[in-house]
């Protein structure tokens, strides 16, 4: 079987000739459907990078990325009917604060999936009461708290229907309370079967959600591992270092 | 118990007794109003500072009958009003084909298509240079330079304009359209650029085209930013209709100086410069209320 999401040898570097940063260097990873894989790692170490150029925010310098065995990382394809297909939430939100929150859901399937807007509408409205969010749909973003408005970034991203979702540190920004009511949404996206890759920093949540846990460290996937696994005894000594740290700092 | 816990005990209880302002509430309306008294006074001796310097003056009984001559005024006053029409009409004209022109300039200096570099370069060099040269001299060259070349003669008519080609009241316009875009262009350039990348990366994640990014996300939120230094801008071109005179279009400058040609008095001058501060400050308080409204609907806390 065909991983839903491949990538395979992929390398990226930023700077000029001579100030270069290897942001990742050879990373390759499989993603199966219905499969939830983290990545972690201390910051700067590649993750967000990874999660944009899978959705082709950033050109790759080397490598490929296949979507159900198709190269979506080759030069000079339409990256907009690829980028339709996969969701991605930012740790920002990037909710569009000119609209309400109804508007920010159906811009995308009214302008690019050409749905009518009674009907995007009512899916979003859908979308909305299943988050517990139906009565936040005249809003606008800067009237919610952080969590309402990731929530409902969230909800914008699936109103696309994406075969599969990147969340980039999507409660780094969120206080530990808030942090709960996001993690429930993506706890229900894969009782749902969504496939998932998710940077981030709550490795309870990445052992209990994930299949799959990658562990970065200066663009390199040192280790990557079923939770327990990696978790309970990683492999790689830095792996470790890492995992005592974060325990360390109370976050495990 | 120790000092500390004791002065803690003394300010914790916010007591509040209905119909009583708190002991917080007291001191901001005490601080609200010894402000307000304090901003009077200094308002009061400044002015009448002002005014004593200038009424002691050896020339003031000279300048006061020249400049400020009552009956003068009384009589000028609402003839200047009658041309005040010309000046809005100007204006109104002038307005919406800046928007529009502005928008496009600033648009071709946001393309990245390789196939539109000319249109950049073009609109690179457009704002330097009219922003480079004074209006007044734009006027000047565009105004009386082009009706010589008789390009086109006779009349024309578009939605609902009319007149002859060749007619200052064309070509003044034209060119303070054209002075004017470079500016608005800059400031719509300036609002597209404020809009955070991130903004962009969420609507490309969507799918969202190049256009559509520009069209949904970007400009609204642009346009919106702007506005209130496009008033800026606008507030300044209803100012400078006023320099279409020098084409010989009479309007309230226009007039204004004639009376004073024809009087040897400076009235009516001075009844001009009401007649522009009546157009202009309520055109200020627009943009001060379209702000506060902008504010409040999209929400957000106010730091005052």
């Amino acid at each position: 079987m065909t991983a839903k999401l491949r990538i395979d040898d992929v390398q990226k570097s930023f700077g000029g000739k001579h100030d270069r940063k290897v942001v990742l260097n050879h990373v390759s990873l499989d993603v199966g459907e219905h499969e939830v894989v983290c990545l972690i790692g201390a910051s700067g170490s590649g993750k967000s990078t990874l999660l944009r150029c899978i959705n082709l925010l950033e050109p790759i310098d080397d490598g490929a990325i296949f979507l159900d065995g198709v190269d979506i990382s080759e030069p000079g394809l339409d990256a907009d009917p690829i980028r339709r297909r996969i969701g991605m939430v930012f740790q920002s939100y990037n909710l569009f604060p000119h609209m309400s929150v109804l508007e920010n859901i159906t811009l995308a399937p009214t302008k690019v999936l050409r749905h009518d807007t009674a009907e995007a509408r009512d899916a979003a409205l859908e979308l909305l009461s299943r988050f517990s969010l139906a009565d936040k749909a005249a809003a606008y973003p800067d009237q919610l708290s952080g969590g309402q408005q990731q929530r409902v970034a969230i909800v914008r991203a699936l109103a696309m229907k994406p075969e599969l979702m990147l969340l980039d540190e999507v409660t780094a920004a969120l206080d530990p309370v808030l942090v709960g009511e996001v993690l429930n949404v993506i706890r229900e996206m894969r009782t749902e079967g969504m496939t998932m890759v998710l940077a981030t920093h709550e490795m309870g949540f990445a052992r209990e959600i994930s299949d799959q846990v990658c562990f970065l460290k200066d663009g390199v996937v040192l280790e990557s591992a079923p939770p327990d696994q990696l978790f309970t005894s990683p492999s790689h000594p830095e792996t470790a270092e890492f995992l005592e740290r974060v325990i360390a700092s109370g976050r495990l | 118990m120790t000092d500390h816990d004791e002065g803690a005990d003394n300010v914790s209880a916010p007591s509040r007794v209905p119909g009583q302002l708190t002991r917080r509430e007291q001191w901001l309306r005490r601080r609200r109003r010894r402000s307000a008294t304090v901003a009077l006074a200094s308002t009061a001796l400044t002015f009448g500072i002002v005014i004593a310097v200038v009424t002691s003056s050896s020339g003031w009984p000279k300048v006061k009958s020249l400049f400020f001559d009552p009956a003068r005024f009384k009589d000028d006053f609402p003839e200047l009003l009658g041309y005040l029409w010309v000046d809005v009409k100007l204006f109104l004209q002038c307005a919406p084909l800046i928007v529009i022109w502005g928008m496009v300039i600033a648009l071709c200096r946001n393309t990245r298509n390789p196939v539109l570099f000319p249109l950049r370069v073009f609109a690179a060099v457009y704002t330097d240079f009219f922003r480079g040269v004074p209006v007044i001299l734009t006027i000047y060259l565009i105004g009386f330079g082009i009706p010589k070349l008789k390009l086109i003669e006779g009349d024309f008519h578009f939605l609902g304009f009319g007149g002859a080609w060749n007619s200052p009241y064309l070509w003044g316009p034209i060119a303070l359209v054209l002075a004017y875009s470079a500016y608005v262009a800059e400031v719509f350039r300036a609002g597209i650029e404020s809009v955070h990348e991130s903004q962009r990366a969420g609507a490309r994640s969507l799918g969202l085209s190049q256009s559509q990014t520009l069209r949904h996300v970007v400009l609204p939120q642009a346009v919106r930013r702007v506005i209130p230094p496009l008033m800026n801008d606008f507030l300044s071109l209803q100012k400078d209709v006023a320099l279409l005179s020098i084409l010989g279009i009479v309007e309230v400058f226009r007039r204004a100086t004639s009376i004073k040609d024809k009087t040897f008095n400076f009235t009516p001058l001075v009844a001009a410069a009401v007649i522009f501060l009546v157009l202009t400050i309520p055109e200020t308080r627009l943009v001060d209320w379209y702000t506060n409204r902008q504010r409040k609907r999209t929400g957000g806390t106010v730091i005052s």
